[in-house]
């Protein structure tokens, strides 16, 4: 099939952004986006719609399979992994745009500066002063919120969140969660303080960030632990 | 300030050591440590805790780990590592890692090459989960001023006077611009996977461009030809994926077409352990049925026969795995398998103290050629990245001096011009025929010479070139197989071959020469007695 391929590029942040169209011919079912963007920045002669060069699209990745978070983007309108997206599903009527995440600083092409999103975890002081044990009931808990890729798909559908903000999103709650599970009695309530600030008190509970994720973290299941936790002091309940 | 370049395990490990001891330092890496290789590690982490009743011991996993090694890794350094897992991984457990927990303390499982259940770990996710629980420990320190963080930063070069590192140049890779940093400086960059694009297990971001810089600015590289291959990777799109161990411990058998039947070669050939042998023998099996003219096409990994129940209770994430990247239900469809570069074993020579040959710098983790011999054992590797990286950092800490922790403008060169991608497959095609699972004198001189028509158009495709040229030149000497380096042309080991292989930059050329392995210390091998 041939596709038509938008990408929304710009050479640095104070420059203009513009599109690049470009079409690209794959009949591959499990070919990716991530795939596409290798094989067209990795071919010299690349040419977009018009026949004009262009220069290779500015991107990041890391593991290719799922579990790095690193190629966040926006495909067709949704905040996925480039690396997950297959190119023949994500199209619409042979037509796919690509752009970078819309709530971070651009720094060039597709990549955007998502250390806001690092910074926050710092500003929510989310580590542990002193020993922690994940109780064996909370295993599973903890593991899932340990997965959390820092991906930024659910902060782009958050209706609350905006970078350098109070509220923090998922991507502060995940390791948020983690931390609660893991912590003495100090350090629990002083992390129950930051989490009723940055996660609880500016959280609508809509859940639009829960089937974004694409790590597939249960997130409700984790809000549902840490709210109780943080918020009614109740002791831990098991999933 | 010291200077961390590289925020995977053994950076982390590194930074967390310093802060420890108030020292204040840089972490530099291409990507935040969330996108760092390390992430991908699956089974788990080697420390013998003896919580499974088996009566293990540090002294055992140090057997293990040397015989693994074909004896070729430093004794004293894995005396080292094997004494200090079990307090390592407890440590991990006190900043939060869900381990699973017994009465007896951290459950342990089954892992590569090992008897004894002495593999902590995760579900099948156990690099992510330490990995997430260093960077909230080592956050803390950031925001005590102890960590200075530089994500998005390359290291360019070091800054090498009078064979003392000085500090290194870094390249912003948001704004491309470069500055100098002074300072010791810690390697932590990982795997040389850059060198095999496409073929590796890791990540792309292990672009081994620095080390090849590094190699050419003087710094030595050992056991360059100790290539670890896993016999059970599919191809996905820019990498290969690793099917885990798991899938032939479940039941997973290997069969290859033969006269248009199945010919199931390692349970012929293996009765005792069958699919399950150490993962060096498959994957050279799988090489040589291949090879074999009654046979056709490629290896494949049959999981059709596992039950309903293996499939949803331990395998689950596996299938989904599959489908996603190769359309195929692994439960209906036996899937073709080949093998993928893994792990380097070789890599940066350091000592004991983790010492390079340039005084000021120091290295650890999958970047230098530590603890793990001629061939690693699955679980030590995290662990040597751990440990490593809190050695190096004590051995830095210990010989410590203040520096100016300015930073000035500096500029990349001619570094500043990438490697070309075609140029990178030529030269990962050509260290893939000489350096594959099975090698021969005729094929690596083979390699030598398309090597040496390779044209580089800049200085970082000639530094690559000559990286490349230093584990062809390793695996040529090295005449004898061992390990993970197999030579049909010399398939028995070689007692006097029992050496590490040490590579030196010579003009345009690499030098390589064999090293002793230091003798063990007695004090060490009495204690374990007692
Ligand atoms: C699929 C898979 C499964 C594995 N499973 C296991 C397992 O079960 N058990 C086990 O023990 N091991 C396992 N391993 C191996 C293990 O994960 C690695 O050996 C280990 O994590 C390496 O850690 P590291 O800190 O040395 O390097 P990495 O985690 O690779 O980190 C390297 C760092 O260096 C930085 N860097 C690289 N180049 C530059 C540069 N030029 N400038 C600045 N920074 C740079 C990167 O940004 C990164 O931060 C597995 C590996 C893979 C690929
Ligand atoms: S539930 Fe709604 S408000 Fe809360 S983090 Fe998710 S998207 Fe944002
Ligand atoms: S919660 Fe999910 S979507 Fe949000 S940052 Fe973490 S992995 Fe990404
Ligand atoms: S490259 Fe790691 S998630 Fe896509």
């Amino acid at each position: 099939m041939l596709l038509q391929i938008e990408i929304e590029r710009r050479m640095s942040p104070e420059h203009k952004p513009y599109t690049l169209t470009l079409k690209y011919e794959t009949e591959n079912k499990s070919e990716t986006v991530a795939a596409m963007l290798q094989s067209i920045n990795s071919n010299s002669r690349r040419q977009d719609a018009e026949g004009k060069s262009f220069e290779p699209v500015r991107w990041e990745c890391s593991c290719l399979q799922k579990k790095c978070g690193a190629c966040a983007m926006v495909i067709n309108g949704r905040p996925m992994l480039a690396c997950d997206a297959k190119l023949l599903e994500a199209a619409k009527r042979g037509r796919i745009a690509i752009g970078p995440l819309k709530k971070f600083p651009p720094v060039a092409d597709l990549i955007v500066d998502r250390g806001p999103m690092l910074a926050a975890l710092s500003e929510a002081k989310l580590w542990l002063t002193e020993q922690g044990l994940v109780k064996a009931e909370n295993t599973d808990l903890a593991f899932e919120a340990s997965r959390c890729l820092q991906c930024g798909c659910c902060l782009e559908v958050c209706p609350n969140f905006y970078a350098g903000g109070s509220f923090m999103g998922m991507a502060a709650a995940m390791p948020g969660s983690r931390l609660l599970l893991a912590a003495g009695e100090t350090d629990k309530a002083a992390l129950a303080a930051e989490y009723k600030k940055h996660v609880y008190g500016g959280c609508g509970k809509s859940l639009a960030c829960r089937s974004i994720c694409p790590a597939g973290i249960d997130i409700e299941a984790l809000l549902v632990n840490s709210n109780a936790a943080a918020v009614w002091k109740r002791p831990w309940r098991k999933k | 300030m010291i200077n961390i370049i590289g925020a995977g395990l053994a950076g982390l490990s590194a930074a967390m050591e310093l802060a420890e001891r108030e020292i204040p330092c840089r972490l530099i890496s291409l990507q935040p440590s969330e996108r760092a290789q390390s992430v991908l590690a699956e089974g788990g982490i080697n420390a013998a805790l003896d919580t499974m009743n088996e009566h293990d011991s540090p002294a055992e996993h140090f057997n293990d780990t040397m015989r693994g090694g074909c004896f070729l890794a430093d004794p004293n350094a894995v005396y080292g590592l094997t004494s200090s897992a079990p307090d390592i991984v407890r440590r991990l457990l006190s900043l939060g890692v869900p381990f699973g927990l017994n009465d007896k303390g951290i459950v342990l499982r089954n892992f590569g090459g090992q008897k004894k259940k002495r593999t902590a770990y995760s579900k099948s996710s156990t690099g992510k989960i330490l990995m997430t629980a260093l960077i909230d420990t080592v956050r803390r320190y950031e925001s005590a001023g102890l960590v200075k963080r530089l994500p998005h930063h390359e290291l360019i070069k070091l800054r090498i006077e009078k064979g003392v590192c000085q500090g290194a140049v870094l390249r912003d890779c948001y704004s491309g611009e470069c500055q100098s940093l002074s300072g010791q400086v810690i390697l932590a960059l990982g795997g040389l996977n850059g060198l095999f694009p496409g073929r590796t297990t890791g990540t792309t971001q292990n672009t081994a461009d620095a080390a090849a810089e590094l190699f050419s600015q003087g710094v030595h590289f050992c056991d360059l030809e100790m290539l670890q291959y896993h016999p059970t990777t599919i191809p996905i799109p820019g990498k290969r994926c690793l099917i885990t161990e798991a899938a032939r411990g479940e039941g997973g058998r290997l069969w290859i077409s033969r006269n248009g039947e199945k010919w199931y070669f390692m349970e012929e050939k293996y009765p005792e352990l069958g699919n399950l042998m150490p993962r060096d023998v498959v994957a050279r099996e799988m090489f040589f049925v291949r090879r074999q003219e009654d046979t056709q096409g490629e290896v494949m990994l049959d999981m059709t026969g596992l039950s309903d129940e293996i499939w949803a209770k331990r395998l689950s994430d596996l299938r989904d795995n599959i489908i996603a990247h190769t359309g195929l239900d692994p439960k209906r469809s036996p899937i073709e398998v080949h093998e993928g570069i893994h792990y380097f074993m070789g890599g940066i020579a350091v000592d004991e103290q983790h010492r390079t040959n340039i005084s000021g710098l120091y290295a650890a983790g999958e970047c230098c050629g530590q603890y793990h011999g001629a061939n690693r054992l699955g679980g030590n590797s995290m662990l040597g990245a751990v440990y490593g990286g809190g050695v190096a950092a004590r051995t830095a800490a210990e010989e410590y001096a203040p520096s100016d922790d300015t930073a000035f403008p500096a500029e990349a060169g001619e570094l500043s011009a990438e490697a070309r991608p075609e140029f990178n497959e030529q030269l990962a095609a050509i260290l893939a025929e000489g350096l594959g699972i099975v090698r021969s004198g005729r094929k690596l001189e083979e390699a030598l010479k398309k090597l040496g028509e390779l044209e580089a158009v800049c200085l970082r495709e000639e530094n690559r070139s000559r990286l490349g040229l230093a584990m062809l030149r390793s695996a040529i000497a090295r005449r004898e197989s061992r390990g993970a380096h197999y030579r049909e042309d010399f398939p028995e080991t070689d007692e006097s071959f029992r050496k590490m292989t040490l590579a030196r930059c010579e003009g345009n050329d690499a030098d390589i020469s064999f090293q002793v392995i230091p003798e063990r210390r007695t004090a060490d091998a009495a204690s374990d007695r007692n």
